[in-house]
């Protein structure tokens, strides 16, 4: 009994410090993202990584034309020339701009305050995730979501997406979403374990680009770049330097207004830690 | 029953007070026996809408919440819109009872009862939505605190979890409040009762023998339970408006949020009052209870209701549109000329300006229009709160994300269903328990009997001595001059 208490106690103050302190303040890691939107060719490869990766159910043409799909990483397409071709949208002469889209892990995430059973929180490692096991789909953090990336299993999908034999091929080291729970791109959380279990095992530290997202790995044209941002070595910590764009700031204060990387939606101040380069086009 | 004619419009008086007392508990009684045709019809089709909910729910809970063509941007509708209402239709009851008990206007007293049911109902009818709506709704006690040994609390911050202790807390006071002020009409049933009510009775009246101690404290819990519950009543509305206000999306976060969904509670509610109001004087034969000049009074204070409403809505528009919030300002340009558009102006029209309507005593006098436009203007208020929920979702920020969508078969099988289980409920009411509450009717026509006189002013100078306050004007004007 004591114990229960113990318990209970223990993650009553453990929660009114998140909830004063504003969630976790000592990162072990702060996993981000660049996308080069230069280099995006628009081809879906890491669309269709993620689907193998995180065990996606396609969920066929019907629910896709209801939106009711599930893709954690998306395309989306922009035409900056909405007059050219007005009639076939998509053979305007310059073609469209390219927007991979996912889950932007935000430092401050909307979708965090609002779930009524605290099924999407802060790991130290800087993720937002989402345990699905405790999600009762009240849906409120997807209507909080100002980027739409988080997606509800409106139906079971495990009979159609992978008819026998094909469930041979899902992925053993993340589960298979039932209706009702609210899913979204976890930064391939499942890959960042491993090898912070493998660093553990070898007695050293995660190595800069020993992690790899399966939509980074797939990209051909490698656009994608994935790091610790606490690691002032890293890829990630670089690129974001040399843009200069910081984190913790709704509006960016670069001595160079050349440099390409932006933030969606800064100014709403949710801190999201994907960093976008320009698409940069001739005049 | 030969003199009529203060049951007609004209009719001045707000209750005949020469009413007799043993006439109040036969016309009340009465009421509760043999229901006749129309109402097992009416029941039935409360039941047959009951079931199409409870078949939609098997469906839900079977393959996923798919048909109600929620999706990725559209993750609330009907649903969440429709628990809206509903809580909104209950504030009629806590107005009229505690609020109007604590001012002591008594015109409140022959149709409270039935206003404070309706709470009670509707409250039961919208508790079931934020349930229904969870995509694991086998799951949906998760959001109580309860101890488990993983020590897993529910999140505080979500506003979700302040409905969950706001309706359950509202839900049971307002039923309190329901059945203590019916223990002395309980005790008169049970004294008239024969057969399965008599146990029953017995039971509820909780040995009601109207002495003196009694009264007492009956009327101290009374009081009590009131103050209470309004506090409560603003409360609980504020905090569904917080679903909303909380949240960042444009169109949702709103200041100004709370007061105007207290607003639109008590206005749908009134407006749900004269609908039941005109059902029950035209049903039940209650022309000596429910008389014209307290339709009247509704009928005032839903219009100042919904001018108080109107006023809101529209502060809500100008903080928007003048603004510099540009996401907000899309999401009401879209609802004003947006694929909503219809519901939107039908939302104005038949919540500010169908109102103007109430002003023109013929229509306040006419019991088969004001039943239609009080229907209405419920009609008006449940667009309100669809025009709330999905216009916003429909746009939101993400340009990639805009889309319009129309609500499946699901949703309108639950919106339907809500009006059964309602209707089926306040059916089981009216022939338990008393819709009139006999005791103050008897109050009501007992003070009334005492202290109408034709002309204030004399019967006060007839009785103190010193001139009446018309009296005393008119020496201090002729004195001044």
């Amino acid at each position: 009994m004591s114990s229960l208490l113990g318990n209970i106690f223990k993650g009553w103050s453990d929660y009114t410090k998140g909830n004063e302190e504003g969630g976790h303040h000592d990162y072990e890691h702060m996993y981000a993202m660049v996308i080069d939107l230069d280099m995006c060719t628009g081809c879906n490869a890491c669309s269709t990584a993620c689907y193998a990766e995180n065990n996606l159910a396609t969920v066929g043409e019907e629910y896709f034309g209801a939106r009711q799909a599930m893709h954690w990483m998306r395309i989306e397409r922009y035409f900056d020339e909405p007059n050219v071709g007005e009639a076939e949208a998509d053979t305007q002469s310059r073609g469209a701009s390219f927007l991979p889209m996912m889950c932007q892990h935000c430092n401050a995430a909307p979708c965090e305050p609002v779930c009524p059973v605290a099924a999407t929180y802060h790991t130290p490692d800087g993720l937002n995730a989402q345990i699905y096991n405790r999600c009762i789909g009240s849906r409120y953090c997807a209507n909080n979501c100002p980027f739409r990336v988080r997606y509800f299993n409106f139906y079971d999908h495990q009979e159609t997406a992978w008819p026998a034999p094909m469930e041979q091929q899902l992925n053993p080291d993340i589960s298979v979403r039932s209706k009702g729970v609210m899913e979204k791109c976890t930064f391939c959380i499942q890959r960042t374990r491993a090898a912070r279990n493998t660093a553990k095992n070898e007695g050293r530290a995660i190595r800069d680009g020993e992690i790899q997202t399966a939509c980074q790995q797939t990209c051909p044209t490698s656009a994608i770049l994935f790091g610790d941002l606490l690691d002032e070595t890293s890829a990630v910590h670089q690129a974001w330097k040399r843009h200069q764009v910081q984190l913790g700031k709704y509006a960016q204060n670069k001595t160079n207004p050349e440099l390409r990387g932006y933030r969606i939606f800064e100014e709403l101040n949710v801190d999201t830690k994907v960093l976008y380069l320009e698409r940069v086009r001739e005049v | 029953m030969s003199d009529r004619k203060h049951l007609t419009r004209e009719q001045t008086k707000d209750i005949d007070e020469n009413i007799a007392w043993a006439s109040i508990n036969t016309d009340v009684l009465r009421s509760m026996e043999n229901p006749r045709r129309g109402y097992w019809v009416a029941m039935a089709v409360s039941v047959c809408l009951f079931s199409v909910m409870i078949y939609a729910e098997v469906y839900q809970y079977m393959y996923g919440m798919g048909a109600a063509l929620l999706n990725t941007s559209h993750m609330w509708d009907l649903y969440i819109s429709t628990f809206v209402f509903w809580i909104g239709m209950s504030h009629s009851g806590t107005l009229l009872s505690a609020i109007l008990h604590l001012v002591h206007a008594d015109w409140r007293k022959p149709i409270y009862r039935f206003a404070e049911a309706m709470t009670t109902f509707s409250l039961m009818t919208a508790g079931i939505f934020p349930v229904i709506h969870l995509g694991r709704v086998w799951n949906f006690y998760w959001v109580m605190p309860y101890m488990t040994d993983r020590g897993i609390w529910p999140n505080f911050r979500s506003p979700l979890i302040w409905d969950a202790f706001a309706i359950t807390t509202y839900l049971t006071s307002s039923v309190l409040f329901l059945y203590i002020g019916m223990i002395p009409d309980l005790a008169i049933c049970r004294d008239n009762a024969k057969g399965w009510r008599k146990p029953l009775y017995t039971w509820l009246s909780l040995g009601w023998r109207g002495d003196d101690r009694q009264w007492r404290n009956f009327r101290f819990t009374y009081l009590m339970i009131a103050c209470f519950l309004i506090p409560l009543a603003v409360s609980v509305h504020s905090i569904v408006s917080m679903d909303f206000a909380m949240s960042i999306m444009p169109g949702w976060h709103v200041t100004t949020f709370p007061p105007y969904f207290v607003a639109g509670a008590l206005y749908s509610g009134c407006a749900a009052i004269i609908t039941l109001f005109i059902l029950l004087r035209y049903f039940f034969k209650f022309e000596h209870y429910m008389t014209f000049p307290i339709l009247d009074k509704v009928c005032k204070l839903t219009f100042v209701i919904a001018m108080v409403w109107t006023y809101l809505n529209l502060v809500e528009f100008a903080s928007v549109w003048y603004g510099h919030d540009i996401p907000s300002k899309e999401v009401l340009i879209a609802k004003a000329t947006g694929p909503y558009s219809p519901f939107f102006w039908g939302m104005m029209t038949f919540g500010s300006v169908l109102p103007f309507s109430l002003l023109s005593k013929w229509v306040r006098r006419n019991m088969y229009v004001l039943f239609f436009a009080s229907i209405f203007l419920n009609v008006g208020m449940w667009l309100e709160r669809w025009m709330i929920v999905t216009p916003t979702l429909s746009l939101g920020y993400h340009p990639q994300a805009f889309n319009v969508m129309w609500p499946g078969w699901t949703e309108w099988a639950m919106v339907g269903g809500s009006f059964g289980w309602f209707g089926m409920l306040f059916l089981i009411f009216v022939k338990v328990f008393p819709c009139v509450s006999m005791y103050e009717v008897k109050e009501m026509v007992f003070h009334r009997k005492r202290t109408i006189y034709e002309d204030v002013d004399e019967m006060m100078t007839l009785h103190s001595g010193v001139p009446g306050p018309k009296a005393q004007a008119q020496t201090q004007t002729s004195g001044g001059a």
